[in-house]
């Protein structure tokens, strides 16, 4: 008996010797901290740059950004096999430029940049106005241009709201101001508008900072300067936008990508945010970059997949979480780890309209699913029907919601569908042969357990732990596999054997 | 100190072990998955397979009236059941009782279930259709419907059953019968014999077969809740029989550490309903005792391939003898 659970423990022991050591090097080497929050922030954007070469000689320029307000530029490098590069600083702007004498097929070019958030930074070139340019127009659009102008200028105070206002105007789609917009698009005209009544201003292209997103795109602000002061307002809504979370990555209305010698080109950004020491980084001036093997983090991963691995690693805890409760506990679940998933579809939708959501789909699944149970379909067909009735559920529910100003709602489309489907005919099955009384068993068994792995997932200690030390997946394996040999009663097993207990003593 | 003992009465596990219980957890480590090869499970769960293996091992199963494989045939059970009186379908790779469909009557094209619902072909279709699917089945994988005739129950035990035939749960142990119960089903249980569902557990004394104690939904209770008789007065027919039957059936299967489901039927006699490789732990409330010193009894013994059926079923009544009965023993005694 003995025998039959010794490589267990040795697994086990092997495992916790090995995480721990990891763990320890992490934070020994690299000055990794336990606990978040006794460091700096950073934000690592990375741009990624494709284009499709034909055989020629290539040039590839990016605008990239420079430290502004807020932010303090504190490294960057580059990947890009074969290609030649230099970082130039022009009148307009600095950029990175590529260049390679032959290039065929798909290419794909990186440029990552590490920013401080250091809130003491300035940067006098960003915060100088540009200087105002006479601007002549001609024939109708003169007039029209004029006229919306002097509106604007009427119902506004200073350069803000005038600038506000001639957004108002854009948004109204009056016949003038699209006449306007066939011409030059719209950022070129508010800059014209507002040049022409005195007020310097310029397009910047900004990036909105978001912890782990991938594949995005820089939006377009209109940036009015007042005297010394300035704000960036959103084009479209004409509302003011937070400096703090906007990274400017071009500010000299320069183009944003230029490619010479390639077609289809396009650039999309990642970003995440890490927390680095301060000891740290007054020592190098930098982040860590993975040197060796042992230094094995995900650090080392181009920055979109650093970006996802935020998440993937997070997922262990999770799961630890349900064998602890299914094992030592004993609640039930229906679907062994959906409440992983839906644990982590809580984190991206936030607790509350995860959990409103979440009741509501389940809620008119089940009324779906009762009606298609008398329809007399293959199973298959049913699931794929209830699977589609999920979908136009959550594109209704996103809809309904918008329009009542709820944009929270939007976040319903997070949840996993094809599980969620799953779940609602599992449950109505459990409806149909043991009672209501199992289903909210079941459902309200499986909504503690997502909701137990949530707060353990969305925690801050326990994001910033496993992202930064890797080792930790090890200590987390040996646990599950601890778990794995428990032989004891479950928590739970005490109330069902409860007439055994009260027996003899 | 005082911290402790709050802590035992808050969570009195020490006593549950001193019982003898067995857990979730152990059964499915220990036994389980200790005594049970994985390849035999495709035996135990899948109906027609335990029926083959009955069949050659020369062990009464109720008589199969008829198999739908495929979509296509569904068709088919309008000629299967026809002429038929009473039958039931039934997944072949169902658990715990999922998906089984009993029609006690026919009446011009109507199916009447044994709780009185009513059912057209239509329905009797769509159900085999949801069988074929794997609706009821471990993974969901596709299965197979079984047409079966349904078990009339011996007439020693009928008052002790409403709406269904209730059936004898042995739980077998590398060839020994440790502990056994019957299940009866009552109106909680729509005519089903499955203890989660609501039917009626009776601990039955694994050396005379009379009953020790009964429990519904793991709650002690002395009458049956529709028949309102006695359940302690229950005492299981042709006891030897089944027993001699349940060693059989374990032995055929392979399996150490399993739960044989008989029946009794008023003709044909004791006979095999199905094998389960991962009996529930309620027979322990039934009976009033853990599992656990029983099985360590046997988990002892060595060279038990050896011993003949007979004399491991001299030894359960030897030993595993319940201690209520060893007590009424004493008092005729004294008497």
């Amino acid at each position: 008996m003995r025998s039959h659970r010794t490589p267990v423990y040795l697994l086990v022991i092997v495992l916790l010797v090995a995480g721990t050591l990891l763990t320890w090097y992490r934070h020994a080497m690299f000055d990794v901290p336990w606990l978040p929050g006794e460091k700096r922030q950073i934000w690592s954007v990375e741009a990624q740059v494709d284009f499709v070469a034909f055989g020629k000689p290539v040039k590839a320029s990016l605008a990239i950004p420079d430290s502004q307000p807020g932010f303090k530029r504190i490294g960057e490098h580059t990947a890009s096999p074969g290609y030649g590069l230099a970082f130039v600083e022009h009148p307009s702007g600095r950029r990175a430029e590529w260049s390679i004498r032959e290039a065929h097929g798909p290419q794909t070019l990186y440029y990552q940049v590490e920013m401080l958030v250091d809130p003491e930074t300035r940067e006098p070139r960003m915060e100088t106005a540009p200087r105002l340019r006479p601007v002549h127009h001609d024939g109708p659009r003169a007039t029209v241009a004029n006229l919306i102008l002097e509106r604007a200028r009427e119902r506004s105070a200073d350069p803000y709201t005038l600038a506000r206002e001639l957004i108002h105007e854009f948004n109204q789609q009056n016949q003038s101001a699209s006449l306007l917009t066939q011409d030059k698009p719209r950022g070129a005209w508010l800059v014209d508008l507002l040049h022409m009544a005195g007020v310097p201003a310029r397009e910047v292209q900004a990036l909105n900072l978001e912890d782990g997103r991938r594949r995005q795109v820089p939006v377009s602000l209109l940036q009015v300067f007042d005297g010394e002061n300035y704000q960036l307002l959103d084009m479209r809504s004409g509302r003011v936008v937070q400096r703090h979370d906007q990274l400017l990555w071009e500010y000299y209305s320069a183009p944003l990508l230029d490619v010479i010698g390639g077609r289809n080109s396009r650039a999309h950004f990642s970003m995440i945010e890490q927390e680095v020491p301060v000891n740290r980084m007054l020592e190098e001036g930098t982040f860590p970059t993975a040197q060796n093997l042992l230094d094995f983090s995900i650090h080392s991963l181009p920055l979109s997949e650093q970006a996802l691995f935020k998440g993937i690693l997070l997922i262990p805890v999770g799961v630890l979480i349900v064998s602890l409760l299914r094992i030592l506990v004993g609640v039930r679940t229906s679907g062994t780890f959906m409440p992983v998933l839906i644990a982590i579809a809580f984190i991206q939708t936030s607790l509350l309209t995860g959990l409103a959501g979440f009741i509501l789909i389940v809620g008119a699944g089940l009324m779906i699913r009762s009606y298609l149970s008398r329809l007399n379909l293959l199973l298959v067909a049913r699931i794929s029907a209830v699977i589609i009735s999920v979908i136009v559920m959550i594109a209704v529910f996103s809809v309904l919601s918008f329009q009542l100003g709820l944009t929270e709602g939007l976040k319903i489309t997070f949840f996993p569908m094809v599980i969620l489907a799953w779940t609602i005919e599992r449950m109505s099955i459990l409806w149909e042969e043991e009672g209501p009384k199992e289903v909210l068993t079941q459902g309200g068994g499986s909504l503690l357990v997502a909701l137990l792995a949530y707060v353990a997932m969305s925690n801050d200690v326990v994001r910033h732990l496993t992202f930064n030390f890797l080792g930790l997946q090890f200590v987390i394996m040996a646990l599950v596999l601890l778990i794995g040999n428990y032989t004891g009663y479950r928590l739970l097993e005490l109330r069902r054997f409860q007439p055994m207990i009260g027996e003899r003593t | 100190m005082m911290a402790r003992r709050w802590l035992e009465r808050l969570l009195p596990f020490r006593r549950l072990s001193a019982q003898g219980v067995m857990g979730m957890n152990r059964r499915n480590i220990a036994y389980i998955s200790r005594y049970n090869p994985r390849r035999l499970y495709p035996l135990v769960d899948d109906k027609l397979k335990t029926k083959r293996l009955a069949l050659s091992h020369g062990v009464t199963t109720p008589e199969l009236l008829g198999i739908v494989e495929h979509q296509y045939e569904v068709v088919r059970v309008a000629r299967l059941v026809s002429g038929l009186k009473n039958f039931c379908i039934k997944p072949a790779k169902g658990s715990g009782g999922k998906g089984i469909l009993v029609v006690s009557r026919v009446d011009e094209g109507t199916f009447y279930r044994s709780n009185g619902q009513e059912l057209a072909l239509r329905d009797l279709e769509r159900h085999v259709s949801n069988i074929l699917a794997g609706l009821f089945s471990l993974s969901g994988a596709p299965d197979v419907a079984v047409i079966e005739a349904l078990i009339e129950a011996d007439e020693a035990l009928l008052d002790y059953s409403y709406e269904g035939v209730p059936d004898v749960r042995v739980i077998v142990f590398r060839g020994f019968p440790v502990m056994a119960m019957m299940r009866l089903s009552c109106a909680a249980s729509h005519g089903k014999a499955n203890l989660h569902q609501g039917a009626v557990g009776v601990g039955i004394d694994i050396a005379g077969g009379g009953a020790v104690r009964a429990v519904q939904r793991d709650k002690p209770i002395r009458v049956h809740p529709d028949t309102g008789k006695d359940l302690l007065s229950l005492q299981v027919p042709q006891w030897q029989t089944l027993l001699e039957l349940a060693c059989a059936c374990a032995d055929m299967s392979g399996l150490g550490y399993l739960g044989v489901d008989l029946v009794l039927d008023r003709r044909r006699g004791p006979m095999l309903l199905e094998l389960n490789a991962r009996p529930g732990l309620t027979i322990q409330l039934a009976n009033g005792a853990g599992l656990l010193p029983r099985l360590r009894l046997i988990e002892r013994m060595e060279q038990v391939e050896q011993l003949s059926i007979a004399q491991r079923i001299a030894y359960v009544r030897e030993h595993f003898a319940p201690a209520v009965l060893i007590d009424t023993a004493q008092i005729f005694s004294a008497a």
